[in-house]
């Protein structure tokens, strides 16, 4: 197949200077395959993040939040407060506060009949104390229903040993993170003893053990199933804290929690909500990885741009001979636009490439050992939109590079160079 | 003899830090197989005249009209297509394009106006280079050539389209008497076979072999 002419001359110009064209091609390259990577990279980083903050955040949380009411006071009846008396209290404390769900049962029934509700995990929630000889060890255990917080966080996953429905077989069962059980130097099958804060203590033997790969989840949780909570702190077997849900499409959640929480009257605080930090972390990294490519490729636009210019100048001679061979202006800037595009082409291939390569070489290797963290390799995440991003970025920014020179090349006078 | 080309009333202006007129009122008509030489002392207007009747300059008073077509005016395309059509060039620098081999220099105004396919073309311009003795060296690089080859080129480049029109600038001014000698005698042939031509040129053996001469002084021509 015969090329068009003005694109045989295009090709001719790049073949004929070989060493311009590759590196001008390898700018665009570099460029790109750092967009790649970095943009892998930091979204990989991205997805681990959210990964971590979504294994303990539920959907939507619904609690009872700590309100208390001041505007009355047993101080008014004890000075027999009447007529022009003013009482005046400060730093009033409550008497007595309940900060349990009333009618919990019945708002887990109308959410589990719910459509867009996956999952209903209710929980009861309390400092406990564990006896470590003559230490004593604090950790939040929630009571739960095993079955239901599996289906919420996946807890089967995040076993090291036993399984999360020992809680079911076994007379008050609790599952312990790996780092407390470490600290209290118990494994599965062994007994400890937990105090609530009334006084009341009961002795449960650990079924499994557990890593998050949070220190808070490892080191200061523990499982036990809700009766044996309810049992150990003296409250009703309807007596909850909070009710956690897991929606059928999480990004619904900010949608529900407001009308939840007018529905029941209790606070309903969305995953969105709890974590808008991590959220702005990812919006921040986002911003960076962009702003720090297209500097990279408009650095690669400037040396295309550089380059071209350079070849016009040096080939103003041979521009006005086309004129008068009869090219019109718009067959030079075909020409000339037509290099530049050809360069970010084939140098945007060659980078999606490269970005591939290197983001490939770093998810292989290995994280820095440490027993926080619970991944293998650095996190990459292979999005095939950021391959298309790149394609249109290198191809935007030779084609305005290469347009510049080139609108200048078919300004260029022929009489002006003809004559001499 | 049929009238291919008619000028009237041209004026030409240099805007530089002054403005300077260069042309004044040049009327002038060519017919058919006439072979034209511009003469005249250096800076009066003769390549500025041939650079208006050749379309490339367009900045001037006055109306050209080439074959019948109003030049004047037209758009640049049209223009360029025009000049690609009917108008051959030769310069007194070659200006063939280095990169390029001597057919494919021949051959790119050909496929840049498109009436016949790569082979024709490619066949058409080697045959012309055979009329320039030039068929040997057809595939070297242009640049590679000497400077009266390079010219021979740069003619059989000029002719590939079959123009109405030839149009040469000085086309012995930058060659040796032996080279001189040979684009002589092309040009005896091209004016036999019927070409029209136009040429600037400063030697008065070469516009001699001219059907006509046309000297011009101060911008004027003589009478």
């Amino acid at each position: 197949m015969k090329l068009p002419v003005n694109l045989k001359i295009m090709k001719v110009h790049l073949l004929s200077r070989k060493r311009q064209t590759i590196v001008a091609m390898l700018g665009v390259t570099f460029g790109i395959g750092m967009f790649i990577l970095m943009m892998s990279f930091m979204k990989g980083m991205n997805d681990f993040f959210e990964d971590i903050m979504l294994s303990v955040t539920p959907d939507i949380r619904i609690y009872n939040d700590y309100k208390t009411d001041y505007s009355t006071s047993v101080a008014l009846q004890y000075f027999g407060g009447k007529g022009n008396n003013l009482v005046i209290v400060r730093h009033p404390r409550p008497k007595q506060i309940n900060l349990n769900l009333k009618n919990a049962p019945g708002i887990i029934r109308d959410l589990q009949n719910h459509s867009e509700v996956e999952v209903v995990s209710p929980l009861l929630s309390a400092q406990l104390l564990f006896n470590y000889g003559p230490v004593q060890l604090g950790a939040i255990v929630d009571g739960i229903n095993v079955r239901d917080e599996d289906r919420l966080f996946g807890l089967s996953e995040k076993m090291v040993s036993g399984k999360p429905e020992n809680l079911l077989m076994a007379d008050n069962g609790i599952l312990l993170g790996y780092k407390l059980a470490n600290k209290l130097n118990v494994g599965t099958g062994d007994l400890v003893t937990a105090v609530a804060p009334s006084g009341a203590s009961l002795r449960f033997r650990v079924v499994g053990l557990y890593k998050f790969g949070i220190a808070t989840m490892d080191e200061y949780k523990a499982y036990v199933n809700l009766t044996d909570m309810q049992q150990l702190l003296g409250k009703s077997r309807d007596y909850i804290t909070d009710i956690r849900l897991k929606m059928k499409n999480m990004e619904r959640a900010p949608v529900h929690a407001p009308t939840m929480a007018k529905k029941y009257g209790y606070k309903a605080d969305d995953w969105e909500t709890v974590n808008a930090s991590i959220k702005a972390g990812n919006l921040i990294r986002d911003t960076f990885t962009y702003v720090l490519s297209f500097t990279l490729l408009l650095i690669a636009g400037f040396g295309i741009y550089n380059i071209m210019n350079m070849v016009i100048i040096g080939k103003m001679k041979d521009i006005a001979i086309l004129k008068a061979e009869g090219f019109a202006r718009k067959d030079i800037v075909q020409i000339f636009l037509s290099q530049s595009l050809i360069i970010g082409f084939i140098g945007s291939m060659a980078g999606l490439l490269l970005g591939f390569l290197l983001s490939y070489g770093l998810s292989k290797v290995p994280w820095p050992e440490d027993e926080w963290v619970v991944i293998k390799h650095f996190p990459v995440n292979f999005n095939t939109l950021y391959y298309v991003v790149g394609m249109i970025f290198g191809l935007l920014t030779t084609g305005l590079a290469g347009l510049l020179p080139a609108l200048k090349a078919s300004r260029v006078d022929p009489v002006a160079i003809l004559r001499g | 003899m049929q009238e291919l080309l008619k000028a009237e009333k041209l004026n030409k202006y240099f805007h530089g830090p002054d403005t300077v007129q260069v042309l004044y009122d040049i009327s002038l008509s060519i017919c058919e197989s006439e072979f034209v030489a511009i003469m005249g002392k250096s800076g009066c207007g003769k390549s500025t005249l041939l650079y208006l009747l050749s379309t490339l300059d367009t900045e001037y008073e006055g109306t050209i009209d080439i074959n019948g077509t109003r030049v004047t005016g037209l758009n640049e395309n049209a223009m360029a297509r025009f000049r690609n059509e009917y108008i051959g060039f030769v310069f007194q620098f070659h200006y063939l394009l280095p990169e390029f081999t001597a057919i494919e220099n021949v051959m790119l105004p050909a496929l840049k106006l498109g009436n016949f396919d790569h082979e024709a073309v490619e066949k058409n311009a080697l045959e012309k280079l055979r009329r320039m003795d030039m068929h040997q060296h057809a595939y070297k690089l242009s640049g590679k050539l000497s400077g009266g080859q390079q010219q021979r080129v740069a003619i059989a480049r000029a002719l590939i389209n079959d123009p109405t029109i030839i149009m040469a600038d000085e086309p012995t001014g930058n060659l040796d008497s032996v080279n001189t000698d040979v684009v002589f005698n092309i040009f005896s042939q091209l004016v036999q076979e019927g070409n029209t031509i136009i040429t600037v040129t400063h030697d008065h053996d070469f516009a001699r072999k001219g059907n006509r001469i046309i000297e011009m002084a101060d911008g004027r021509i003589k009478t």
